[in-house]
């Protein structure tokens, strides 16, 4: 009964959604206010359906229905409650009803808080919104209905996969898709855009706390995936450039260009088109990873476990939703035409620079990434492209962004005065090098010049994170009114900033000074020593966990005679598919990782295990903590949340900030 | 005109995946097409006696790289049956990490098509052969050059149309 | 015809993909691994190695990472070879020669891999270019406007009623 109500509501939902947009394009047309307005309503009714349907299908899960095949495929009767009520985006069909779920709320958040916007541009945003869930309720109908029942209905179902019962699958997913999906807002004003011809610093400050939300959540979502990869993989790795990972890491360099183009676009009216053509391109890349992900066209340890037919129907929709795009574009760009002019030397100018770099980058990881297809498609032979390639090319182009974030903070819109910025970088960059050159001296690292000139990067970016937010506090008359006179989208701008160096100083040293080594240890005997720690093996005993079994090990780290940390690295043994799962034991602090998984038994008792140091290690994912919260607080920024009578005061502020700076 | 740039990359792209969407990422094409025979010195499951490259000179014959774990293997094992005593195709049968226990049972059961089982019990052969699962099949010419490799289980249409006139015109 | 060359594509990729999976278990998957033969010259170079080596059954691993038995067969057989006296590159010849390029996660710089090679930077010349041509484009199009701007002053200073 529940999945039926599940499968009805989806149908239903289909119904709306295409009412969502035919209705609304009738009044854009006929210029009907009323048609206009059935949009927000399409746009409730659609949230209520779609959460029915994912309703029932957790129902499904918790109540371990295997007579729904979806969910004997991802399920077991020992499963634990809190994997069960997450399994629903387990594998490809639920995952798709989690994306449908995510969309219709990014709909309805859209069709609520758009007050300040003229009715037609509201409502042509929520007729492309409308689209995309015609498109993703039809694939999910037609190809991927995850409340399909079987019979006869099984005695226990297939568990979910192993690798996915962990605190990091719980997470991932759902930050993840908010971003993809989040991005689908900004591309759905740009039609809009497009569609009326109208394009006004208005609609870049409609448009850019809908960006920075979706870039904040697809930013957290990639540092979740990676810490997850690290923690569960048991290889220390915790970034592969795989196709999957590329697919979510392109949309996340075209989101970032997007959020630093639509400043440009607000504060100055320039780069319309191109903040146009981005938005389009940053969806367009969630579309594409979207597509990479499911149709087996690519080999990932990632991937879904799906068919090239899918993968047909998902090329039409991309190629259907990018197609019409670009041909509007090419049609209606021409008519944004910015006015005013851009010295290279000023904000502007050095955010374009940011974009070039950005974009470069991903453009690159989009061709490492299709290379070894196109080479296969033009029947050339078969090659491999990984990190080793990606590495080479990223690095430096990644690397003058890192400049620009210090050095675009100390430049003033419209012209700036080389002198005068100068004077203000003088100092962090003398701190930048000294510490530098310091840190590893500190840290008794061997110096490495490679090391040095990342962490100077990184530090960099550090040291001139505050920079706006100290200029702003001396601008008044005391530090505590100076402290309330800084808006947050300054410190939004100045934590993410810091975030990212953080984030690059920590790759440096992970990637400089990481040493690992494969031993083989007796429970209770000798250990081995690795970078000035000892690692012991206690013991190794058989555990029985909830759906599995495992052998628990018990590893002590000792460091200047003192025992400073006990792992418990595990092999576990999973009852309903076989399969067999290595869980890694970390012990960290931001300084260092302490890493240890387990091998193979040996005859005599014997274990081999894989022992890393990684050094700043978490430092990686604390960077992308804080570039979220950064992008929280830009997003939640007073100016974008003011009623239209307070607009206009708030419309001299921004005024009479952009004078000062 | 330059605003229709993305248009046109867009339709490259999606060209190049409908082609994609047909093509396996998984299977790897073989460099040792037109190459001699990796050498190799190895026991026949039969008697123990060295069996090498050389001795796979002078017909074109099928290398069949097999296991008794594989389970592929068995989809394809009543072709070859058929290959081996309807047509007289010479088939040479490479045991990859196996035992001989386990493959005489499996040949016992199952039917042996091979006019001689060679033990490649470390799998050292098909690392020289590039063998990286069971089944692969390499088909060799009278001169002991490799002039066709089915990676997976050879089926009827893969016999029809590619391997067997290889045979026929090496022979 | 498509719909049977799919399912003839999707029997062979799982077909090889289950024959590939039910493979022995390794003796000793880390164990081929353990230290004590390598000095650290050589333990860089194999980890080095092992890294930029794809593991050929694997859903796009390293052989480094992976616990599958050929990886593990490639990882002793590059261990064995750095011990002999061979060179990185003589190594990896060994590899491409049974195996093809495929092997191999740095692509080799060959004619059919330049514009991977020089793509990104091309790109980034080519990004910057249009970025400099956006600047001075935006230059004369403002000095266009303050010409007209000028003129437009004047044909009001004439007009003034005065």
């Amino acid at each position: 009964m529940i999945p039926e109500l599940g499968h009805f509501a989806l149908i239903l939902a289909l119904g709306v959604a295409i009412a969502q947009v035919l209705v609304p394009a009738y009044g854009l047309w006929r210029h009907d206010g009323r048609a206009l307005a059935l949009a927000t309503s399409a746009a409730q009714a659609q949230f209520l359906l779609v959460i029915t349907a994912y309703l029932s299908l957790t129902w499904c899960f918790v109540s371990k229905d295997f007579s729904v095949a979806y969910v004997a495929a991802n399920s077991s009767s020992e499963l634990p409650l809190m994997y069960r009520l997450t399994a629903v985006w387990g594998a490809h069909e639920g995952s798709l009803l989690l994306w449908v779920m995510i969309l219709s709320g990014w709909t309805l958040a859209v069709a609520t808080f758009n007050r300040r916007l003229p009715a037609d541009i509201a409502a042509t945003a929520l007729a492309v919104l409308g689209c995309i869930s015609i498109g993703f309720l039809l694939f999910m109908l037609l190809t991927s209905n995850p409340f399909l029942r079987q019979f006869p209905v099984p005695a226990d179902g297939h568990d979910l996969n192993p690798l996915l019962q962990d605190p990091g699958f719980i997470s991932h997913p759902p930050m993840l898709y908010m971003g993809y999906v989040g991005f689908s807002v900004a591309f759905a004003f740009a039609i809009a855009a497009l569609i009326t011809g109208r394009m006004d610093a208005a609609w870049a400050r409609w448009t850019r706390p809908w960006t920075t939300t979706a870039w904040m959540f697809l930013t957290l979502g990639i540092t979740l995936g990676s810490w997850w990869a690290y923690n569960e993989l048991g290889w220390g790795g915790w970034w592969f450039w795989d196709p999957v990972e590329n697919a979510s890491f392109m949309p996340w360099l075209a989101g970032t260009a997007l959020i630093h183009s639509l400043a440009v676009t607000e504060k100055r009216g320039l780069l319309k088109s191109w903040t146009v053509l981005l938005a389009i391109i940053a969806f367009g890349l969630s579309l594409l990873g979207t597509f990479l992900v499911r149709s087996g066209i690519l080999v990932s340890v990632h991937a879904f476990a799906t068919d090239p037919a899918r993968g047909i129907f998902i090329l039409g929709f991309l190629g259907t939703v990018l197609g019409l795009s670009f041909l509007l574009y090419a049609w209606r760009a021409p008519k944004l035409v910015s006015e005013g002019e851009m010295d290279l030397f000023s904000r502007e100018g050095l955010l374009l620079i940011n974009n070039v770099f950005l974009i470069t980058a991903c453009a690159s990881v989009l061709l490492g990434t299709l290379y070894p297809l196109a080479v296969d498609a033009l029947h050339l032979g078969k090659i491999s492209v990984g990190p080793p390639y990606f590495d080479a090319v990223f690095i430096p182009l990644f690397a003058p962004l890192l400049l620009l974030v210090g050095l675009a903070a100390a430049v003033s819109w419209k012209r700036a005065r080389v002198g005068e910025v100068w004077r203000r970088l003088r100092m962090p960059l003398l701190v930048a090098v000294a510490i530098a050159v310091l840190l590893p001296l500190a840290l008794r690292y061997r110096l490495s010049l490679p090391v040095m000139a990342g962490s100077f990067l990184g530090l960099w970016a550090i040291v001139t994170a505050g920079q706006e937010v100290w200029r702003r506090i001396r601008a008044k008359s005391d530090f505590i009114s100076g402290l309330r006179g800084v808006p947050r989208g300054v410190w939004g701008m100045s934590l993410a900033h810091f975030g990212l160096g953080v984030w690059a100083l920590g790759i440096c040293f992970v990637s400089g000074y990481s040493i690992e080594r494969d031993a083989r240890l007796t429970p209770g005997g000798d250990g081995v020593a690795l970078g000035g720690y000892s690692f012991m093996l206690d013991d190794v005993s058989p555990r029985l966990g909830p759906n599995y079994k495992s052998d628990y090990g018990t590893v002590s780290i000792g460091h200047n005679g003192r025992i400073i940390a006990q792992l418990h690295p595990e092999k576990r043994l999973y009852d309903a598919t076989g399969s067999v799962q290595t869980e890694s034991a970390v012990d960290f602090n931001l300084l260092r990782d302490l890493y240890v998984a387990m091998g193979e038994p040996m005859d005599n008792g014997d274990w081999t295990l894989r022992l890393y140091l990684k050094p700043m290690m978490h430092m990686v994912w604390l960077g992308g903590v804080l570039m979220f919260l950064g992008g929280l607080l830009a997003a939640t920024d007073r100016r974008y949340r003011l009623s239209r009578a307070v607009e206009r005061s708030a419309a001299d502020d921004a005024l009479s900030m952009a004078a000062d700076a | 005109m330059r605003y229709a740039i993305p248009g046109v990359v867009l339709v490259g792209l999606i060209v190049l995946f409908s082609v994609g969407l047909y093509l396996n990422p998984r299977e790897v094409p073989s460099p040792l097409i037109g190459k001699p025979a990796p050498a190799f010195s190895l026991p026949l499951l039969a008697d123990g006696t060295t069996y090498t490259a050389q001795d796979l000179k002078g017909r074109p014959l099928l290398v069949n790289f097999f296991a008794s774990w594989c389970v592929g293997c068995q989809v394809e094992h009543p072709l070859l049956l058929r290959l081996a005593q309807r047509d007289g195709v010479e088939i040479v049968g490479m045991d990859y990490k196996d035992t001989p226990a386990d493959i005489n049972d499996y040949l016992k059961r199952h039917g042996d098509p091979y006019r001689r089982v060679v033990e490649d019990a470390q799998g050292t052969a098909g690392l020289d052969w590039g063998v990286y699962g069971v089944p692969e099949t390499f088909v060799l010419d009278a001169g002991g050059t490799i002039v066709y490799k089915q990676i997976g289980p050879m089926t009827e249409q893969v016999w029809q149309e590619k391997i067997r006139p290889l045979l026929k015109e090496r022979g | 015809m498509m719909k049977q060359s799919l399912v003839l594509i999707l029997a062979l990729w799982l077909g090889t993909g289950a024959a590939l999976a039910a493979g022995p278990q390794p003796e000793d998957s880390f164990a081929a691994d353990v230290q004590g033969s390598l000095n650290p010259a050589q333990e860089a170079r194999y980890q080095a190695l092992t890294r930029e080596l794809r593991c050929m059954v694997c859903m796009n691993e390293s052989i480094a990472d992976s616990t599958a038995a050929l990886a593990n067969d490639m990882r002793m057989q590059v261990r064995k070879q750095i011990i002999a006296g061979r060179s990185d590159a003589q190594i990896l010849k060994y590899l491409t020669d049974r195996y093809g390029d495929f092997v191999l996660y740095n692509p080799p710089f060959k004619r059919l891999t330049l514009l991977l090679w020089l793509g990104p930077l091309l790109l980034v010349l080519l990004a910057l270019a249009l970025a400099l041509a956006f600047v001075r484009r935006s230059h004369r199009r403002s000095k266009a406007v303050t010409v007209n701007e000028q003129a437009l002053k004047q044909l009001l200073d004439e007009n003034r009623p005065s």
